[in-house]
């Protein structure tokens, strides 16, 4: 059983370094996590560098887990880019924008992989 | 080495202009008085070295003719073509993205459709008091960040124009001002705050509901809590918006890209006039990138709309929730895009993105991303604000000029805007004979 959040996703410094740069492993390590609280963390029995599913009712990515002391309980935050927009909503109840932020997800632990860009977009190419 | 002083930074909403960057032997070696990602642009990263179309799976080097050809054939020949991004380029290219989506029928859409789209649309419904970053350093002795958090993704917003910045009437920085910040979560600038509320996630519209009821003087109505926030920081801090004499609250994704979207800005906006019963107050939105809200200009003038303008009827359709990009995808409407300094691989919904990369797609971008890896025609440009120069406009709606530091045999986006328009031209000329 995973831990039920609010996921929200959001710039960064480390994210806004490597916007022009997205094929990089740094934009990788930038973006491609999940930064939840400790109590949450604990919940899942999850410790940071270790990979997390994300899921969400519009999919699932697995990314890397990390603390975030500014997260309270039960909100997890994926900077924004490819992984988080694996699982945000693109319903934009008739207003033109997508629901980035707010989305009702689960976190669990796992032993996947986090995909690589070039594999995660492989995916829509299907 | 030749030092250039001046320099109108190419990243973000800020659009800082007084940057100073060292070049030599035609390269950015150092850049002065940037934050860390306008340093990181300016100091550039890896290019797409040449145009390119995909054959069989793989993208093949070409050059810029046969990719303009190409890119201006599937234009030509799409029945329900996109034209998407526009915020990462000047003006000029805009101008000419417009007239590109009269002649063939298309949609034009900007990133604010991912973005501030919302708040364009409370602006158009409410309208928008607000004043230039001038302003708000001269005179604003009390600064709301609200959904939005300045240290990630507008570095230097809070040292040249809001909290930190030395004014005309605050001489003292920050001892002269107080800052309240509204989010969700602790960010570095909450931490920073005098008085910081953390509101739940979804909850917004109900906490400005609240403020307003208070500012109109009606707190009698207001419960002891309003979306996680205590009804006694509520009382607080509009005590903070009454005593000022100038004030003003930026708000970012956290409200635009939440439950509510453009009724969460149309709440915030009344917020801003309640708070006029006792004194100035303002509002601004925290525009992305350097030149979202130059397309919006651009787009304004050219058809009567701001973004998500359809041109397949003859005459220009605004209807965002229909004509946004995001929605066109889903409904998988497009048979053709057009994706310019913009990454809507990286940055559109997983169920968006689905549909782009099964459909033909011309990318035009400086750098190569998530959307290269999909797109059938690639071509490279020239980095606006580094080796081209064109008009911008800042957060505020105030223009500015990018200027060219350095030299590039890459073509800019507008010269590549205009000679895809010509191809189109001369192939809608052969079809008509």
């Amino acid at each position: 059983m995973g831990v039920k959040v609010k996921l929200i996703s959001g710039r960064t410094v480390a994210q806004g370094q490597n916007l022009d740069n997205k094929l990089s492993d740094e934009y990788f390590n930038a973006v491609a996590f999940c930064e939840l609280n400790a109590a949450d963390m604990a919940k899942i029995g999850v410790s940071p560098g270790e990979n997390v599913k994300v899921s969400t009712k519009y999919g699932e990515v697995v990314v890397k887990a990390k603390q975030g002391a500014g997260n309270p309980e039960g909100i997890a935050f994926i900077p924004m880019g490819p992984w988080a927009n694996a699982v945000v909503s693109g319903d934009t109840k008739g207003a033109g924008m997508p629901q980035y932020k707010g989305i009702d997800a689960e976190i669990e632990k796992t032993e996947e992989q986090v995909l690589q860009i070039r594999e995660l977009m492989r995916q829509y190419m299907r | 080495m030749v030092q250039i002083t001046d320099v109108v930074c190419p990243l973000c909403g800020c659009v800082c202009d007084d940057i100073v960057v060292e070049v030599e032997d035609n390269r950015v070696t150092k850049v002065r008085g940037a934050c860390a990602v306008g340093k990181s642009k300016l100091m550039g990263h890896g290019r797409i070295k040449s145009p390119a179309i995909r054959e069989n799976g793989a993208l093949k080097d070409c050059s810029y003719d046969e990719a303009i050809k190409k890119a201006a054939e599937i234009l030509a020949a799409a029945r329900r073509p996109l034209l998407y991004g526009w915020s990462s380029t000047v003006c000029e290219a805009a101008k000419v993205g417009v007239e590109l989506a009269e002649e063939i029928g298309a949609v034009i859409d900007n990133t604010a459709s991912v973005c501030h789209g919302p708040s364009v649309l409370a602006i158009q419904d409410v309208g928008l008091p607000s004043c230039t970053l001038g302003e708000v350093k001269n005179r604003a002795s009390l600064i709301i960040y609200w959904g939005s958090n300045p240290t990630s993704a507008h570095g230097n917003h809070m040292k040249r124009y809001s909290y930190i910045s030395k004014g005309y009437f605050l001489p003292g920085g920050k001892k002269d001002r107080k800052l309240v910040v509204v989010d969700v979560r602790e960010t570095k600038t909450a931490k920073m705050a005098d008085k910081f509320l953390r509101v739940e996630p979804g909850k917004d519209y109900l906490v400005f509901s609240a403020l307003r009821a208070i500012l109109y003087g009606y707190e009698d109505v207001v419960p002891d809590e309003v979306g996680g926030v205590s009804k006694k920081d509520l009382l607080e801090v509009a005590s903070m918006m009454k005593e000022v004499q100038f004030g003003i609250i930026f708000f970012g994704m956290g409200v635009t890209h939440s439950r509510g979207r453009h009724n969460n800005i149309v709440n915030a906006i009344q917020t801003t006039r309640a708070a006029h019963t006792h004194t100035k107050f303002n509002i601004m939105p925290m525009r992305g990138h350097y030149n979202v809200a130059g397309f919006n200009q651009v787009c304004t003038w050219e058809t009567g709309f701001p973004f998500a303008v359809d041109l397949s009827l003859g005459y220009p359709w605004y209807n965002p929730g229909e004509t946004s990009s995001t929605d066109l995808l889903i409904r998988r409407e497009c048979d053709a895009a057009l994706i310019i300094a913009s990454d809507p691989g990286a940055h559109f919904p997983g169920e968006s993105v689905k549909h782009l990369a099964k459909i033909p797609v011309i990318q035009i971008d400086p750098f190569p991303n998530p959307t290269t890896e999909f797109a059938d025609v690639v071509i490279p440009t020239a980095i606006s604000g580094i080796e081209s120069e064109g008009s911008v406009y800042r957060m505020d709606n105030i223009p500015l000029r990018l200027r060219k530091l350095v030299d590039t045999e890459y073509m800019s986006d507008e010269e590549v805007m205009k000679r895809i328009l010509e191809e189109v031209r001369a192939i809608k000329a052969k079809e008509g004979e």
